[in-house]
């Protein structure tokens, strides 16, 4: 009997190992791992390259011995570090495996990324001999994960969080390069101490690991502590407390611009606009349950209607300032909402997402159609899109010559910047407000049954059309802020792609909720910007985001309170069923 | 003059011929029960007088007003509220969350609580469970909530298809002599049934459907007495 199961758990540990090592071959063969090899975690020391498949193995040995103590029915911490060794093994077994194999048959020729650069990096550069090197690491961190669990918890959470806070820095270990040289001549030597130029230095390291981990320990502590004596706080300190990180925030908020430079700005833009489209779909999808697959349509009619009508360039038709095409381009995508909702008002499910992104392309094409364009400018789009002016605008004189601004011109992604926090905060605001009113009730009945909603008195038609009016008037809202952004609209631009990204974040930050929309919107479109390489790969991350978060988190990262209680309650279900 | 007044009508599922030339009345203050078998036209009769369906001939008439050109939401305003079949609670929404969407057609803020008190003082049960999600509850404390639910908007007229679903003697007792209390209170009710036993032993008259036609309407005392209507619904040979 107790041989059986011996075997069993050891077969356990190999099968994840065969798993992992097929990821870590996955991972190769796209390419990932020859790009991220170029950057280091730790200068001289680690690439990310190296790091990742680090991780892979360290994770299976983790897992090993995880699925260990549950197989047996008296797990020792042999046993435990044994299945790490085997699973941690075969990682390295697999990929050492495709390298000899990789010596006799040329991959290359369906695997264009199998690359002798590839070899390279997975041999240490030490040709065919180096490659029981990745076996030999592989066993060796395989144990550490499996050594992992022994460790008490004080003192592996703080190791853990310092190792993912230097995967962190090491992706973005550029970005704050960059921002840290900006900040004068101080800056540029301490941003010499801590990076290098592909990654952390070996003391930046060892400063953010000590530090991070101390952090870590320090709250293990006496985090509870805080967190008791924060609560049992009187009212007016609660307040006080409140106040003081609001003033924080916003103080971090205004200067983060001036700080970061144009990049990040930019990057922190283009997050809001998404939010707003976020949000404005949040309305249709997650507050009414309408589907729409073709929600970037009223993104392009705010962004054309602003490019239109403050243009200097030859498509310019009215020449009024930014912000009195704003409101124009808020109601004419609320128009094109009204026009979308009336034909699909008696649409259900399949037929829904096939009708909207049936629109979404429609508008696309008519924008960059040849038969209009001598309005909207074809395929070439509508360029000289006036910037936002506070003070006085002079009075256009020529095509394609800038109107001049006296006063202060948003011009930059950081000035910009200020506009799209603003309305961002401005609409998360009204959403809030319109969940909680009489209309939002509206929403929420069709949401779960149109026919006893209708037989409660909710006017279908009048409800579903204001939700589809209200979610278009928000993403139009992002598309004018994008218009003069870019000071350039083009249709090309305004791809199926990204109403499936607006989707992606609903579902990913949790849908009906507000904060998630926000969540959802950094952590699909914000962190993807900033990994400039990994964009290569984005969709194939998206993708695995969205099934592990399908599989571990379905209510989604910030879900809203209904979403929260539908899950318990099937859950509770679930419960008295077994 | 009736409360309300089904003249002739005629209703259609595409071309399918569900109600084929139906007449009923109800007048104010009964309780009269539409009885018949499954897939006789309960529920499209309900849905018909409702304005969820439009009726393709024949008419439907309310204190007096022809219903045509109203929409099943303006209904409820008119003082018409339904508890559909199957009860369609909103089930990721709690006890009071359902009843305050009841009352989604009332102004008054101070009147709607007035009338959860009430919903509360003739289902206890739902009180305690105020704060429960309803897709928790229990198939008889489903259908007290929607029951509740509807008379939320103060109906003059309450439509109940099939209440007794699915539920225990003891519970189908308890909701018919809930009916019976509103009924009391001034509230018109038009019950549809297959468990004709119990309808007509609380019903004032009764209607027999079948295949999309009324065939028998009597007092229900009469209708008891039946020998077809025995034979047909009430299991007595
Ligand atoms: N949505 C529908 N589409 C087509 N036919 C329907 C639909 N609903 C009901 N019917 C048909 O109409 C007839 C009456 O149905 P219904 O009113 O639901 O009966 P009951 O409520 O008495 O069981 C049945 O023959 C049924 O098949
Ligand atoms: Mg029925």
């Amino acid at each position: 009997m107790n041989e059986i199961t011996k075997e069993n758990f050891l077969w356990s540990a190999l099968k994840i190992g065969l798993l992992g090592g097929a990821i870590a071959l996955f991972i190769c063969l796209i390419g990932m791992t020859e790009i991220f090899s170029k950057r280091a975690v730790i200068e001289k020391v680690i690439t990310l390259g190296q790091f990742v498949l680090l991780a892979i193995s360290v994770s299976c040995g983790l897992i090993a011995a995880r699925r260990t103590s549950q197989l047996l029915r008296s797990p020792s911490a042999f046993s435990g570090l044994t299945a790490g060794l085997v699973a941690g093994l075969t990682v390295g077994l697999v990929l050492a495996l495709f390298i000899l194999a990789g010596d006799k048959i040329n991959f290359r020729a369906v695997f264009l990324n199998a690359s002798p650069a590839l070899y390279k990096v997975l041999t240490f550069e030490k040709g065919i001999g180096g490659a029981w090197i990745l076996p030999a690491a592989g066993a060796i961190s395989g144990l550490l994960g499996a050594a992992f669990p022994l460790i008490p918890t004080s003192v592996r959470r703080p190791l853990f969080h310092a190792v993912l806070f230097l995967f962190f820095m090491a992706l973005f270990s550029g970005l704050f390069r960059v921002v840290i040289i900006n900040q004068g001549e101080k800056g540029e030597k301490i941003a010499k101490y801590l990076f290098g130029q592909t990654g952390m230095t070996v003391p930046g390291a060892s400063i953010f690991f000590v530090l991070v981990g101390a952090i870590s320990a320090f709250w293990s502590a006496f985090g509870k502590q805080i967190k008791t004596s924060a609560s049992n706080l009187p009212k007016g300190g609660k307040i006080g407390l409140r106040v003081v990180a609001i003033v924080i925030i916003g103080i971090i908020a205004l200067g983060l611009p001036r700080v970061s430079g144009p990049f990040i700005a930019q990057v922190i833009v283009i997050v809001a606009l998404y939010i707003l489209m976020g949000l404005g779909l949040n309305v249709t999808l997650g507050f009414a349950g309408l589907l729409d697959l073709g929600f970037v349509a009223f993104y392009a009619i705010g962004a054309y209607t602003v490019g239109l009508l403050t243009s200097y360039g030859p498509f310019g038709m009215q020449h009024i300032s930014f912000w009195a095409a704003v409101p124009i381009a808020v109601l004419v995508a609320m128009c094109a909402g009204f026009v979308l909702g009336l034909p699909v008002l008696g649409v259900r499910g399949d037929y829904l997402a096939i009708a909207t992104l049936g629109f979404g392309e429609i508008v696309r094409l008519l924008a960059g159609s040849d038969f209009l364009i001598n309005y909207f400018g074809g395929p070439q789009g509508v360029i000289g899109i006036q910037k936002p002016c506070i003070g006085v605008l002079e009075a256009f004189t020529k095509i394609d010559v800038p109107r001049m601004c006296r006063g202060i011109e948003l011009k930059d992604p950081q000035d910009i910047y200020y506009l799209a926090i603003f309305s961002a905060i401005l609409i998360a605001f009204v959403s809030w407000r319109l969940r909680e009113s009489r209309l939002g009730r509206a929403w929420m009945a069709i949401r779960e049954d149109e026919d006893v909603a209708e037989a409660l008195g909710i006017n279908l038609i009048q409800t579903k059309l204001l939700a589809y009016m209200l979610g278009a008037a928000m993403a139009g809202l992002g598309g004018a802020i994008f218009a003069t952004l870019i000071g350039s609209i083009f249709a090309s631009s305004m791809q199926l792609i990204v109403s499936i990204n607006v989707v992606a974040l609903i579902i990913v930050g949790g849908m009906g909720s507000i904060p998630g929309v926000i969540v959802g919107a950094i952590a699909l479109i914000g962190l993807p910007e900033l990994l400039r390489e990994v964009s290569e790969f984005r969709y194939l991350l998206y993708g695995a985001v969205l099934i592990i978060m399908m599989l571990v988190k379905p209510e989604g990262l910030w879900p809203s309170q209904a979403a929260k209680r539908e899950l318990h309650h099937l859950d509770a279900e679930a419960g008295t069923e077994l | 003059m009736s409360m309300l007044t089904i003249n002739n009508v005629h209703t259609y599922y595409g071309n399918i011929h569900a109600l084929r030339g139906i007449n009923l009345t109800i007048e104010q203050g009964e309780i009269v029960t539409l009885i018949g078998g499954n897939g006789a036209g309960k529920t499209t009769t309900l849905r018909t007088i409702s304005g969820l369906l439009k009726p393709r001939e024949g008419s439907v008439t309310f204190e007096g007003e022809n219903l045509a050109k109203y929409k099943a939401h303006e209904l409820v305003y008119k003082g018409i509220s339904m508890v559909p079949e199957g009860r369609g609670v909103f089930s990721s929404l709690s006890v009071t969350e359902n009843l305050e969407m009841g009352s989604f057609i009332l102004k008054d803020q101070k009147e709607a609580e007035k009338n959860m008190e009430h919903v509360f003082t003739l289902f206890p049960r739902l009180k305690e469970r105020r704060n429960q999600l309803a897709g928790t509850l229990s198939g008889g404390e489903q259908q007290m909530l929607a029951t509740g639910r509807a008379l939320m908007a103060n109906p003059r007229l309450v439509l109940m298809d099939e209440p007794s679903m699915g539920l225990a003697p003891v519970l189908v007792e308890l909701i018919f002599d809930i009916i019976q209390q509103i009924n009391k209170e001034g509230v018109t009710v038009l019950l549809v049934e297959q468990n004709a036993l119990m309808a007509l032993s609380i019903a004032h008259r009764g209607y027999v459907l079948q295949t999309g036609e009324i065939i028998i309407s009597d007092s229900a005392d009469k209708l008891k007495n039946d020998p077809a209507v025995q034979k047909a619904y009430l299991g007595m040979e």
